[in-house]
């Protein structure tokens, strides 16, 4: 047994439900808490984020458009490939240095937080809709509709749940995204990327790169094709350079404070409404 | 005049309730005022067709109508007469007698007034004698419950008919609104009329609630600019029935005014199916020329 | 047809009684010939203009910092209506201030019950002087008389005693949450609707607890000088709300103002991009209602008399000074020759004149500059190569600032006409053929505010109302506006809604 070699993984990006390495060939070396190497991770570019803009984007029409239903039984398939995997994951946690215990807690939350949001997706447009009873004789109701490409800016703390209380809302709204992973802890996402894949999440919802975040933030935040920008990162450079890419064109910016993922304010509707516009529709009655 | 080609009146116009009432709602808010208010009260005033259709008329009711028709208010000789009187067949003779010698035209229902439940030739006979009696002008009412059948044919041809009967006379067709339920219906109904010959369509005998209104009324006219503008016909307009106040005349005459435009606004084009009416033009009219507001016991009810 | 029958007609029109028995060669209607309505000019003697307006801040009238003054001219007599106070950072330092004041030591402290009680009181002080506030609205922003007495002001009282009546009812209106004021708010409004957007910005803050003050647009500042009246009249507490007149600099200084928590804006793409990028880095919450290019769709088998009348609602509604105008319209192929003819003669029945005329369909632009870029705009359209038509019917007066309705055919997709807001009675038409091909030009553009279906079809409304990217569609029906119904944009046309319950969200931080 002892004798075997070990297979080790290389770690790339997720982009348009494919597994490319970064345009640039780039590399950069993950440490785990002890300091140790123990993988390569992509070191993306502005192409990467174009790209993977790109697919985000090709696939907002197709996703936004499934029934509110179909989301949830697709949210709620992810979970069951994330469970299907735990084993894997809590392993690749202790590989970066958690406790067993802490690596276990992490991923069942995270299947578990899938499995809250999968039941959201045809529960929040009743909850946060209204029909307005206008004074005039039309009908006239109030919808939320996805905001479009989300861009999300991924935290350094528990790097699977995270990512997974990010991605869940943003997706379960219609919405697509593009993710930049944590930079010192990117491997529990790529490996998410691997569960999406084989999961019935349709290419290009979910776009995952790694690499340095101020490489490629600036270049997330001012795709002019980006609808909005969710971002995790407190330092107030970042955020203020966000907020004014943002302005170019008009994206709904978030930043959310939170160091604890596991916290339940992080299952709640209102983070789907974060990435949700709302559409009133009028119509006129008489017969 | 080239071949008017007949359109298939099963293919539904669409016609937004809510959009035609907003649309009259708008037109109301025109505020007359001043010479354009005293034009209006005597335009209103010719383009009555004084109105009695009871069966309790008497030749004594209807000579007594005419004289008004002649001469709406004897302090004020000036004004226009009526455009004509109308009443039931039997009665032609008379208002033919008392009006003689005056530009007042008589108008006759027939087919059968006011449910038209009658068989055709009923109907043609009535027409016939309504005709043969004097009649410049026939109202004719429209067979509702093949209409509503879907029985657009029948509909057709009996208005072809009658009008063939018609002979000189001008044939008003009353599309009685009130039991076709829909403006698409009336839409309908005005066009078959009109293709089928109608010199005016009215919206009502008077006989049946609702009667005219002004959202029936802007459907008519909107289908009369449409058969205007695809044949190149006119074709006049009657609303008739529970139009008492002179401002909803010349709400009336706004909608034809903004509708139709200047060629429709005379009576040879546009009619106020009343009787009421009448006095409450002219005591508007003596309003704006003597500066004060008048009373009903200074004006005669015939 | 025959000349001899044109003839006649001219003659019989002449004398007052035209008798044509038969139409004229082009079948035209003929609208002006006959029965012109006698002016109708709402009186304005019992309205009060003062010569002098103050900033209205902590509950009095205050004379500005600089002492300088700026004014505000009549667009459709070209006259001086009134002077204003010019709002300087010490203005509007004064004015956050006294906001703060107020949201500390009263506004926050009072039971929500009478907080409502306030704002019904404003509401009902506003319907009281509802004709007033009309006149001055027409008088100073140049919108027809029948516009500000029947939409502006009626519902500028409405969104206060809609939001008034949620002020002890926050708990019920987000699930799971408790609802807090957010603090200050600074509000800066456009010139288009003054004293409906004044209702929009102050009746949701001050329900959910918050203070406010509040920029109206230099050219548009009177109503809301006489809302302050209404807000001493109704004895609302000094510095709840508090009114800073002035340019684009004192809209800057509220937005930067340290003390304000949060930004309201409604105005262009252009100005709101500025706001949101001097927000950048700070804990303001913001929204933005911003501008928009509105397609407006007619498909063949839409009620095509009633789509003409929502066609000219869409954009011919205010001047054409409607962020969510419907300015495209997109036409399917089978219908268009008829509906733009309909469409032609329906502009030759629009008044264009006196705002104060009761008659007026469409009044002064509002301002000189706007003037001239609608005037601009028309130009660039022709040099484009698209063809211009103008209404016949209504004469311009002499003075004042008065634009004929103008539709132009033959665009493109790429031309400016198309694809930048003019904001006046300019509107481009395109035709289309498939239900698909109509969404895509729709879409075609970063604008995202409002958009027009017109269709007989129950199915094809939903289906193309879900794929367009606009926070409202009318459908079959146009330019609706009500208290209980959330407006705001998608893409560059804003964020966040105002109005309905929606409209409380940004008003609140959510526990």
């Amino acid at each position: 047994m002892s004798d075997r070699i070990d297979v080790l993984k290389t770690y790339k990006t997720y982009v348009g439900g494919k597994f490319p390495r970064s345009e640039s060939d780039r590399t950069y070396k993950v440490k785990n808490s002890n300091d140790k190497i123990v993988a390569n991770a992509c070191r993306c570019t502005r192409k990467d984020v174009r790209d993977a803009v790109l697919a985000a984007r090709a696939a907002s029409k197709d996703w936004s458009g499934r029934s509110a239903y179909n989301r949830g039984q697709v949210l709620y398939r992810i979970a069951e490939m994330l469970e299907g995997r735990k084993d894997q994951f809590i392993k690749e946690l202790e590989l970066l240095g958690m406790k067993s215990k802490e690596a276990i807690y992490e991923v069942e939350l995270s299947v578990d937080r899938l499995i809250y949001y999968a039941g959201w997706t045809d529960k929040y447009p009743q909850v946060f809709g209204t029909v307005n009873p206008v004074a005039s004789s039309h009908f006239n109701f109030s919808t939320p509709e996805p905001t479009g490409v989300v861009g999300i800016i991924a935290s350094d703390t528990d790097p699977l749940l995270s990512i997974i209380s990010l991605i869940a809302p943003v997706i379960a709204g219609g919405n697509t995204c593009v993710i930049l992973a944590s930079e010192s802890n990117p491997l529990p996402a790529v490996s998410f990327g691997e569960v999406l894949h084989a999961s019935d999440v349709p290419g290009g919802v979910v776009n995952i790169l790694t690499g340095y975040r101020e490489e490629m933030v600036d270049h997330l935040s001012s795709h002019m094709d980006v609808n909005a920008v969710l971002n995790t990162i407190f330092d107030k450079k970042t955020r203020k350079l966000i907020d004014e890419n943002a302005s170019i064109s008009v994206k709904r910016v978030v930043h959310y404070d939170s160091k604890n993922w596991a916290d339940d304010t992080h299952e709640n509707p209102y983070l789907i409404l974060d990435f949700q516009e709302t559409k009133t529709t009028w119509h006129p009655v008489g017969v | 005049m080239s071949v008017i080609s007949i359109p298939d009146f099963n293919q539904t116009i669409p016609i937004d309730k809510v959009g035609v009432e907003e649309r009259v709602s708008r037109l109301n808010k025109r505020s007359i005022k001043k010479e354009s208010k005293v034009q209006a009260l005597n335009l209103a005033l010719s383009m009555i067709d004084l109105t009695t259709l009871e069966g309790k008329d008497s030749e004594g009711k209807v000579i007594q109508m005419c004289s008004k028709a002649r001469m709406p208010y004897a302090p004020m000789p000036h004004l226009p007469s009526v455009a004509a009187v109308c009443v039931y067949p039997n009665m032609v003779t008379t208002a033919k007698k008392a009006l003689k010698g005056t530009s007042i035209n008589v108008a006759s229902v027939a087919t059968a007034f006011p449910s038209g439940m009658a068989q055709l030739q009923v109907k043609l006979d009535d027409t016939k004698f309504a005709v043969d009696s004097g009649a410049d002008e026939i109202d004719m009412v429209i067979s509702r419950g093949e209409f509503l059948k879907g029985n657009y044919n029948f509909i057709f041809d009996e208005i072809a008919a009658i009008k063939e009967v018609c002979g000189e006379a001008h044939l008003k067709v009353i599309l009685e609104t009130g039991e076709l339920e829909t403006y698409e219906n009336v839409r309908t109904a005005s066009d078959i009329a009109m293709y089928a010959g109608a010199d005016f369509i009215k919206t009502s005998t008077g006989k049946i609630s609702p009667a005219a209104t002004q959202p029936v009324t802007l459907v008519m006219l909107e289908a009369i600019r449409d058969f205007y503008g695809d044949t190149g016909i006119m074709v006049g307009m009657k609303p008739a029935g529970g139009i008492r106040k002179a401002k909803e005349a010349l709400q009336y005459l706004v909608l034809v005014k903004e509708t139709l435009g200047a060629a429709w606004l005379t009576p040879d084009w546009f009619r106020f199916g009343a009787s009421s009416l009448t006095n409450d033009l002219l005591m508007q009219i003596v309003k704006q020329e003597t500066g004060v507001y008048q009373s009903l016991h200074y004006f005669s009810e015939d | 047809m025959s000349e001899k029958t044109k003839e006649n007609e001219a003659e019989a029109t002449a004398n007052g009684s035209p008798k044509p028995t038969s139409p004229n060669a082009d079948l035209k209607h003929d609208f002006a010939s006959f029965w012109n309505y006698s002016p109708a000019p709402e009186s304005s003697d019992f309205v009060e203009i003062r010569k002098q307006y103050q900033h209205y801040i902590d509950g009095s009238f205050s004379v500005p910092a600089k002492k300088r003054y700026f004014k505000s001219i009549n667009p459709a007599t070209e006259e001086v209506l009134a002077e204003f106070a010019e709002g300087t950072s010490e203005d509007v330092d004064k004015a956050v201030k006294a906001a703060r004041k107020a949201y500390d030591k009263v506004w926050s402290k009072l039971p929500a019950r009478e907080r409502g009680k306030y704002i019904y009181r404003i509401a009902r002080m506003i319907q009281e002087r509802a004709r007033e506030l009309a006149i001055i609205e027409s008088m100073d922003g140049g919108k027809p008389i029948r516009e500000s007495r029947d939409v502006d002001v009626p519902l500028a009282a409405a969104y206060f005693f809609y939001y008034a009546g949620w002020a002890d009812k926050l708990d019920y209106a987000f699930p799971g949450r408790k609802a807090e004021p957010v603090g200050v708010c600074g509000q800066i409004i456009p010139w288009n609707f003054p004293l409906l957007m004044l209702a929009w910005k102050i009746a949701p803050a001050l329900a959910t607890g918050n203070t406010v003050v509040l920029k109206p647009a230099e050219t548009t500042s009177l109503t809301a000088l006489k809302f302050a009246e209404i807000c001493m009249d109704a004895g609302l507490p000094a510095g709840v709300v508090n009114i800073v007149t002035g340019a684009g600099q004192t809209g800057a200084a509220i937005v930067d103002h340290p003390d304000i928590n949060k930004i309201a804006f409604t105005g262009s793409t252009e100005v709101g991009k500025i706001i949101q990028k001097s927000l950048a880095g700070t804990d303001k919450k913001f929204t933005l209602e911003l501008g928009g290019k509105g397609p407006n769709i007619i498909f063949e088998d839409a009620s095509v008399d009633q789509a003409v009348e929502g066609i000219v609602n869409a954009i011919f509604f205010n001047q054409g000074h409607v962020c969510c105008a419907g300015s495209r319209l997109l036409v399917q192929e089978g219908i268009a020759d008829k509906l733009i003819k309909k469409l032609k003669q329906r502009m030759e029945t629009l008044i264009v004149g006196d705002p104060l005329d009761k008659n007026t369909d469409i009044g002064a632009i509002n301002s000189k500059m706007q003037f001239n870029k609608i005037n601009e705009y028309i130009e660039i359209g022709i040099k484009e190569g698209a063809t211009i038509h103008q209404s016949n019917s209504s004469n311009l007066p002499d003075k004042g600032y008065f634009c004929k309705p103008t539709i132009f055919t033959g665009v493109a997709q790429s031309n400016r006409i198309v694809q930048e807001e003019i904001f006046g009675p300019v509107l481009t038409i395109q035709t289309f053929r498939t239900p698909e091909e109509a969404v895509e030009k729709a879409n075609n553009t970063p604008y995202g505010l409002a958009g027009g279906i017109w269709t007989d079809k129950g199915s094809k409304i939903f289906k193309i109302s879900q794929k367009l990217r606009s926070g409202v569609v009318w459908a079959n029906t146009f330019n609706k506006f009500d208290p209980t119904s959330p407006f705001g944009g998608y893409k560059e046309s804003g964020v966040g809604r105002e109005g309905g319950l929606h409209g409380l969200y940004p008003y609140v931080n959510l526990k």
